[in-house]
C-alpha cells in the first residue's frame, strides 16, 4: 500500500491518465449510476406502494374491496364523507388535536428551562441530573403505568379522559430536554455571558437571547411532540378506553375496523385520514424535522 | 439536594477559606442555587411524581395481592413465583420480545445503513428518493400497522395478489405463527426513515480527504467502507442500537393491533380477547403487561411483570452503553 502511495501521485492528481481510461472510466461510471439507481427505484418501490394500494383500495366499492382487485371499477370519493360521518370520529379528530396541542405547549414550555440550565449552568449533580433524564427516556412506559393509572383513577377521578396524558408534559419531558440539551450546547456560551453583562436577568436571557438562537431545536421538539401524541396508542388505550367520547384518531382507528368488519375501503380511507395532517405538517416543516433527527443521532 | 450542595466539603476543593456569613460571594452562590433549582423545578417535580414514585409503588404492588378493589394485602414473593415458575403465557411473551429485540434491530440498522449508503450514492433526484424513504416512517403505528394487515390478507390483499402474478404463493403472513413475526418486521422496515436520516448525515461527514486517499491506494468498495468508513460511523451505529433495543423492548401498538385484527375478531371496548394471535406468537411482554394489569386486574403479577422488563431494558442498554460511553450523555 505505502508503495502505491509514493508512485501514483504525479500521474493520478493532474486528472486520469490515458484516453482509453477515461473511456472506461465513463463507461463504468454510466453502469454505476444505472446500477445504483435501478436498486433506489426498486426500493422507493417498496416504500411508496404501501401507500397507493391503500389509496386505491379507499376508493373502491364495497364489493370490489373485497376482492383481489388492484385498480377501482369506480371511484367512490364518497367513502371519505361516509368516514367523516360515522359517529364518533370527528370527537377524535378534536380529541387528537386537543391532545397533539396542550401536550406539545406544555412540553416545549417545561423542558426549554430545564434544557437550558442542563445546558449551560455549572452546579453539583448535574451529571447525575442528565443520567437520569437518559434513563428516564430509556424506560419503557409500560414499566411504571399501573401505579400511575391507580393514582389517577383513584385519586383524581380523571380516567376515561386525556388529562392524565397532558398533564405530566406541563413537568417536562425526558426525551424533549435530551435534545433540547443537545441542541442548547452548540449555542456559545459568549452570547450569554454578554448579555448578562448588560444586565439581562436568567429569565431574560432565556427568552431574548436564548430562545430565538435554539428556534430550530424547539421547532424539532414541537414537531417531535406533537407526532408522539397523534401517534399515541398505548396512553389513550390506558386512560380513555372506557369512554368513546375521548378515544383520539389513534385509538378510534383500530375499533373503526372492528367495527366495520367488511369494508376494508372505508378502514383505508379512514387510515389516510390519520395519516393525513402528519404527512402535511411534515411537508410544511420538513427542514425543522429531519433537523432534529439528525441532532438526536449524530451531534453526541 | 440543595443540603449537598451546602456542605462545606464543595468550597474545600476551591482552596479558598469558606467565605463568611453574609460575604457577597456567599450570597451569590445562594442565588445561583436558588436559580438553578427554579430552572430544574418542572423536571424535579416531574421526575419524582411521574418517576420516582410509580417505580416505587410497582415494586410495592409486586409483593402485593390487589385487584383494584379490595384494598391490598401482603403476599410476599407469591407473585413472583407465581409469573416466574407458573405462568403459562411468560415464556412465550419473553421468548418473541426478545426474538424481535434481536432480529429486528439487527435488520434495521444493516437496512438502514444500506439505504443510507445507497442515498450518498444517487446523483439524480436525492430529494424524491429521501423523500419516499422517509414518509413512511411519520405514518401513525396503528395506521400504519392496519394498512399493512389489509396489504397483506392472505386472500384479499395486493401483495399476494402480486405474487401470484409472478408463480409466487404467497404466505399466510399475519395468521400463520411461522410469519407473524416477520410480518412485524418487515412493517418495522418500512417505517425507517428516521434511521436512514441519521446514518445518511453521519456518513456525509467522513471526511472526503480520506476516501481521496484510498482512492489513490487502489482501495476496492470493500476496502474503502471497511477502513474508512466503518470506523468513522461506529458510533452511531452503537447509537442506532441502544436506540432500537430499547424501543423494541416496548414494542406494542403494532404487535396488539396487528393480532388482533388479523384475528379477525370483531372487539368492543372492554371486550377481553388472548392477545398474541396468532398462537402467541405476536404476544409481548408489554402486552402481557397490560392484558395482566388492566383486564385480569392481577395488579401484583403485572408489576413483578414490569419490573422483569425494567431489569432487561437496564442491562441491556448499560451493557450497550458502556460499549459507547461518551457518545449518549456527552458533557460539552
Amino acid at each position: 500500500m505505502t508503495t502505491t502511495t509514493l508512485t501514483r501521485p504525479d500521474t493520478a492528481v493532474p486528472g486520469r491518465p490515458g484516453g482509453t481510461d477515461t473511456a472506461r472510466h465513463r463507461r463504468k461510471r454510466i453502469l454505476n449510476w444505472i446500477a445504483v439507481h435501478s436498486v433506489a427505484v426498486a426500493l422507493a418501490l417498496f416504500f411508496v406502494l404501501p401507500f397507493v394500494f391503500v389509496f386505491l383500495t379507499s376508493v373502491m366499492s364495497d364489493d370490489q374491496a373485497m376482492s383481489g382487485d388492484l385498480w377501482p371499477g369506480s371511484w367512490n370519493w364518497s367513502n371519505y364523507s361516509t368516514v367523516f360521518h360515522t359517529p364518533g370520529f370527528l370527537d377524535w379528530w378534536r380529541n387528537s388535536l386537543m391532545y397533539a396541542l396542550l401536550g406539545t405547549v406544555f412540553t416545549v414550555c417545561s423542558s426549554v428551562p430545564v434544557a437550558y440550565a442542563l445546558a449551560k449552568f455549572r452546579f453539583r449533580g448535574r451529571r447525575t441530573a442528565m443520567m437520569l433524564v437518559i434513563s428516564t427516556m430509556m424506560l419503557p412506559p409500560q414499566v411504571i403505568i399501573i401505579p400511575m393509572y391507580l393514582v389517577w383513577a383513584q385519586q383524581f377521578h380523571l380516567s376515561g379522559s386525556l388529562w392524565p396524558l397532558i398533564i405530566p408534559m406541563a413537568f417536562g419531558d425526558a426525551y424533549s430536554i435530551f435534545l433540547l440539551r443537545q441542541f442548547l450546547l452548540t449555542i456559545p456560551q459568549e452570547y450569554i455571558e454578554s448579555a448578562k453583562v448588560d444586565g439581562c436577568g436568567e429569565l431574560r436571557t432565556l427568552l431574548r437571547i436564548v430562545v430565538p438562537m435554539a428556534k430550530p431545536g424547539i421547532a424539532a421538539v414541537a414537531l417531535f411532540q406533537f407526532f408522539y401524541c397523534w401517534n399515541d396508542y398505548f396512553g389513550p388505550q390506558i386512560y380513555a378506553a372506557q369512554n368513546p367520547g375521548a378515544w383520539t384518531l389513534s385509538y378510534g382507528l383500530e375499533s373503526f375496523k372492528s367495527a366495520h368488519a367488511v369494508n376494508w375501503n372505508l378502514t383505508m380511507a379512514a387510515t389516510l385520514l390519520v395519516m393525513a395532517p402528519v404527512v402535511i405538517v411534515f411537508f410544511f416543516a420538513q427542514k425543522a424535522f429531519v433537523e432534529g433527527v439528525t441532532l438526536t443521532g449524530v451531534k453526541g | 439536594m440543595a443540603l449537598s450542595l451546602s456542605t462545606p466539603a464543595k468550597s474545600a476543593g476551591r482552596a479558598t477559606d469558606p467565605a463568611p456569613r453574609d460575604s457577597p460571594l456567599r450570597r451569590k452562590r445562594n442565588r445561583e442555587r436558588l436559580r438553578n433549582l427554579g430552572f430544574l423545578s418542572p423536571w424535579i417535580v416531574g421526575f419524582s411524581v411521574f418517576f420516582g414514585y410509580p417505580l416505587i409503588a410497582t415494586v410495592y404492588f409486586s409483593f402485593m395481592h390487589y385487584n383494584q378493589i379490595k384494598a391490598p394485602t401482603f403476599v410476599g414473593l407469591r407473585n413472583w413465583r407465581y409469573v416466574l415458575e407458573q405462568m403459562p403465557l411468560f415464556g412465550p411473551a419473553l421468548w418473541n420480545t426478545l426474538w424481535l429485540v434481536v432480529v429486528m434491530v439487527a435488520l434495521r440498522v444493516v437496512f438502514g445503513l444500506g439505504i443510507g449508503l445507497l442515498i450518498t450514492k444517487v446523483k439524480t433526484g436525492v430529494g424524491l428518493f429521501r423523500t419516499a424513504f422517509y414518509i413512511p416512517y411519520l405514518a401513525p403505528p396503528v395506521a400504519a400497522t392496519v394498512a399493512f394487515v389489509f396489504l397483506l390478507n392472505p386472500s384479499t390483499g395486493p401483495v399476494n395478489e402480486v405474487l401470484s402474478w409472478i408463480g409466487l404463493h404467497g404466505p399466510n403472513w399475519f395468521n400463520d405463527p411461522n410469519w407473524s413475526k416477520p410480518s412485524l418486521v418487515l412493517l418495522s422496515l418500512w417505517g425507517i426513515g428516521d434511521l436512514m436520516v441519521i446514518f445518511m448525515a453521519s456518513l456525509l461527514d467522513v471526511p472526503k480527504e480520506q476516501y481521496e486517499a484510498a482512492d489513490l491506494d487502489g482501495a476496492g468498495a470493500w476496502t474503502k467502507f471497511r477502513y474508512v468508513t466503518w470506523p468513522a460511523i461506529i458510533p452511531i451505529v452503537l447509537f442506532a442500537v441502544v436506540t432500537g433495543v430499547v424501543q423494541t423492548m416496548q414494542y406494542y401498538t403494532q404487535a396488539l393491533v396487528a393480532g388482533k385484527l388479523a384475528s379477525g375478531v370483531s372487539i368492543g371496548p372492554g371486550t377481553v380477547i388472548q392477545p398474541g394471535y396468532p398462537e402467541h406468537s405476536t404476544l409481548t411482554v408489554p402486552q402481557l403487561v397490560y392484558s395482566l394489569g388492566f383486564q385480569n386486574f392481577n395488579t401484583g403479577a403485572a408489576c413483578v411483570l414490569s419490573l422483569v422488563l425494567f431489569a432487561i431494558a437496564m442491562a441491556v442498554t448499560l451493557l450497550l452503553m458502556r460499549k459507547s460511553v461518551g457518545l449518549i450523555p456527552a458533557e460539552d
